[in-house]
């Protein structure tokens, strides 16, 4: 049993928290201090430069711009990242479309496709879920159907498409054999966002930020070589996407993060004279919440090292998305109760609350998502219930 | 990072696994529920020609010079099977007491014997006003020429009732509370004075209350210098709460994999229960629970040997919390599954959820280590 990072590995933290501290420009630094919201040109200049150090897809091969770190370097930058406030870069692409193209794809469209993700230059939205076709993801209608001139004409709708509306590029599972079992008759296109026909309706979040879209298809033509994989594999594509990455999906750098923030916030608000943070029951809840993210940690630990031995992934890798989920929410939660009045704010003007407060309220509403989206919590139970712990259906 | 255990852990565990299975199935405990001393003294010498007590020991005291993960395996496997053998009472609170305040001839006179299996010891340290705090000693220990007259009562002392030779705490100095004036002594059983009255513990085990009235002592009794005691228990407090961890992942373990069974095999509505998505949702918190016990149960049996104390009590405090919140929910859990044969004392997942409630309390419980995990400097 060995705990600790290698010396190493320690000195690759060092080298990517003063990396950080150098790249990032003031007005993204200035907004991290505070976790305020990113723009979407924010998030894409962050891309541009993580990819000019050659950071941007590090889980990638090395041919195709991957960082060539290991298991554990990727998960210290990660986590770095995280704890740094730095913006999210955008998953469609590097994380879901690019590895699904990676896998799956042709020659001609690794090479069209994968570096201009990899630079930005190009951004991508995922177009999965339909107005019902939730967790039942297979009952999804979006139709394409051949029109006999070498194209796919694609008729329907995607919802909760996040961020379409800056999106160069859509990835969506289409229905193209409507008499097949529902998970033998799906197809995964690409489709250009500008295409006739595509329209992208931004609707607001609970968090008060469009982040949302419906996605609409009328007519939208588009050429058989945007197929990836077989034609009716499409189910294929979409499961393999379920398996990427798992070891990095419980963002114990973003709830460490928010761990600070909560003491940070506890020490400068009093009640009857005394900083919360020495109110014996105040301690207690916190320190609790503390502790419940070190379980979480020292689980994700394990999945790492599990993982860079090259062993399967075991059951504690399946409880990291439940689990990172459900402390996030908890954490932005308890950061709300502490904060008292100040969490009724709502969007008000810059001063209104204390800035370390002012992105609280927001990001306590979006991390509902958490259990969501990516396979819903109850989903993820339904997987473990059958493939770990055997239980029959 | 490395969570593997090694070739040589990884045949202990399955040797210990074995030979558990074989020789300590549950329905020995359940026997031994009834005996007044609650285990086997010959297992426990088994236990030690086995190796297991010399695990925990340097090889300079007559140990085998284990580490504290390897001891973590073998209490996973007690709290699997329900042994009630006295390992914690015995080798890891009196006997650390005695290896690390003790002379080499109180080794010699006390761990030597404790290590081939022919005594077992008890630690006496809690007291009634106290709570889970080992520093809150009233317990007096007054010099009186080349002697000391002890004087109080020690609560729940475990294998009180049955150890060969107790390890008290008294105050040789200061107040209540104080880290300074605490001393260990050690008495044969047979001493004068001493009166041990059995208690039962809700789990089937059993402990003692110690009463000291004007006990006598000599001055070579004492363990260590005068009045040193604290950071002596305070490493033991610890020892002992990770030493719960690990047991009570093993009990988690077992309550998870009856229940399971449990659900693939009772059929209700003309189905087996573990179809339903209610129950199989519940099924997989518990693996979640256990998962996550397991994971901080590892963070405390590496962190407990650490020689920064203030890293081995964060670890420690933070596990033996989680200990609390995952061992409390799973064993919940698995007497709800189970229904109505689950409130039964025949049933065994009922004796898990008793032993788990008791690992719970023992070294500290939820809240104490709450307030200890805040008070740490790294909070």
């Amino acid at each position: 049993m060995d705990l600790s990072f290698t010396p190493e590995q320690s000195a690759f933290r060092d080298e990517v928290r003063a990396w950080i501290r150098e790249a990032m420009p003031p007005r993204i630094r200035e907004k991290a201090a505070v976790d305020g919201h990113f723009e979407h040109d924010e998030i894409m200049e962050w891309h541009r430069i993580l990819h000019g150090k050659g950071w941007v897809a590090p889980h990638w091969p090395a041919e195709w711009g991957g960082a060539k770190l290991d298991v554990t370097r990727r998960f210290i930058l990660t986590e770095e990242l995280e704890l740094a406030g730095a913006p999210a870069l955008s998953p469609f692409g590097l994380m879901m479309v690019g590895p699904l193209i990676l896998q799956f794809g042709s020659d001609a469209q690794r090479k069209r496709f994968l570096p201009k993700i990899l630079a930005g230059e190009e951004v991508w939205c995922q177009g999965y879920s339909e107005p019902n076709a939730g967790s039942d993801l297979a009952s999804l209608k979006l139709s394409a159907e051949p029109d006999g001139k070498g194209n796919y004409v694609l008729n329907g709708q995607k919802t909760w498409t996040t961020y379409a509306q800056y999106a160069d590029w859509i990835f969506v599972l289409t229905r193209t054999d409507k008499t097949a079992k529902k998970q033998s008759g799906i197809s995964f296109f690409l489709v250009d966002m500008k295409t006739p026909g595509v329209t992208a309706r931004p609707t607001l979040t609970i968090a008060g930020t469009p982040a949302f879209c419906d996605t609409f298809f009328e007519n939208v033509v588009v050429p058989a070589e945007n197929l990836v994989g077989p034609l009716h594999g499409g189910w294929t594509l979409a499961k393999a996407l379920l398996g990427h990455e798992r070891t990095y999906i419980a963002a114990v750098g973003l709830s460490t993060r928010t761990l600070r923030r909560v003491k940070q916030i506890a020490a400068a608000t009093k009640e009857r004279g005394v900083p919360l943070i020495d109110v014996p029951a105040w301690r207690a809840r916190i320190a609790r919440m503390e502790i419940e993210l070190w379980a979480l940690k020292m689980a994700n630990y394990r999945a790492i090292a599990s993982a860079e031995l090259g062993h399967a992934p075991g059951p504690e890798s399946s409880i990291l998305k439940i689990r990172g989920s459900e402390i996030m929410q908890q954490m932005y939660e308890l950061a709300m109760d502490v904060m008292g009045h100040d969490a009724l704010s709502w969007h008000n003007t810059p001063g209104t609350i204390p800035e370390a407060e002012a992105s609280v309220p927001p990001q306590f509403n979006y991390a509902r998502a958490a259990s969501i989206y990516g396979g819903s919590n109850e989903i993820q139970k339904n997987v473990i219930a059958k493939a770990i712990l055997g239980l029959p259906s | 990072m490395n969570f593997d255990l090694t070739p040589d852990q990884k045949l202990l565990e399955s040797t210990m696994a074995s030979f558990l299975k074989k020789e300590s199935p549950v329905s020995r405990f359940r026997a031994l529920r009834e005996d007044p001393v609650g285990y086997s003294k010959s297992l426990w010498k088994t236990m030690a020609e086995l190796g297991w007590i010399g695990l925990a020991f340097p090889e300079s005291a007559g140990g085998l010079g284990g580490s504290f993960v390897d001891v973590a395996i073998l209490l996973e496997q007690f709290g699997a099977g329900l042994v009630p053998e006295p390992f914690v009472a015995s080798v890891l609170a009196a006997g650390t007491a005695i290896l690390r305040a003790g002379s080499a001839e109180q080794h010699e006179a006390y761990l030597a014997p404790l290590i081939a299996g022919d005594t077992t010891l008890a630690l006496a340290w809690a007291e009634r006003g106290g709570r889970y705090d080992p520093t809150w000693v009233e317990t007096t220990a007054t010099k009186q020429g080349d002697a000391y007259v002890l004087q109080g009562e020690k609560i729940f002392v475990q294998n009180g009732h049955a150890a060969d030779v107790l390890v008290v705490s008294a105050r040789t100095a200061g107040t209540p509370g104080d880290t300074d004036g605490i001393s260990l002594f050690v008495l044969p059983r047979e001493t004068e004075g001493l009166r041990v009255t059995p208690v039962n513990t809700m789990d089937g085990q059993k402990a003692a209350t110690i009463t000291l009235a004007g006990v006598v002592v000599p001055a070579a009794s004492r363990l260590g210098p005068e009045g040193a005691a604290a950071p002596v228990l305070d490493e033991i407090m610890d020892l002992g709460a990770a030493a719960a961890c690990a047991e009570g992942l093993g009990v988690m373990r077992a309550s998870l994999a009856m229940t399971v069974d449990y659900l693939k095999t009772r059929e209700q509505f003309g189905v087996k229960i573990g179809t339903f998505q209610a129950l199989q949702h519940r099924a997989v918190d518990m693996f979640i629970r256990t998962e996550l016990a397991k994971s901080t149960s590892i963070l405390a049996s590496v962190k407990v040997s650490d020689p920064d104390p203030a890293e081995r009590r964060f670890a420690v405090s933070a596990a033996k919390v989680e200990l609390a919140i995952c061992g409390r929910y799973v064993t919940q859990q698995a007497i709800q599954l189970h229904g109505g044969i689950g409130i039964t004392d025949e049933h065994d997942i009922g004796l898990y959820f008793k032993r788990m409630h008791v690992l719970n309390a023992l070294f500290g419980d939820e809240e104490h280590h709450l307030a200890r995990f805040g008070a740490q400097p790294a909070f």
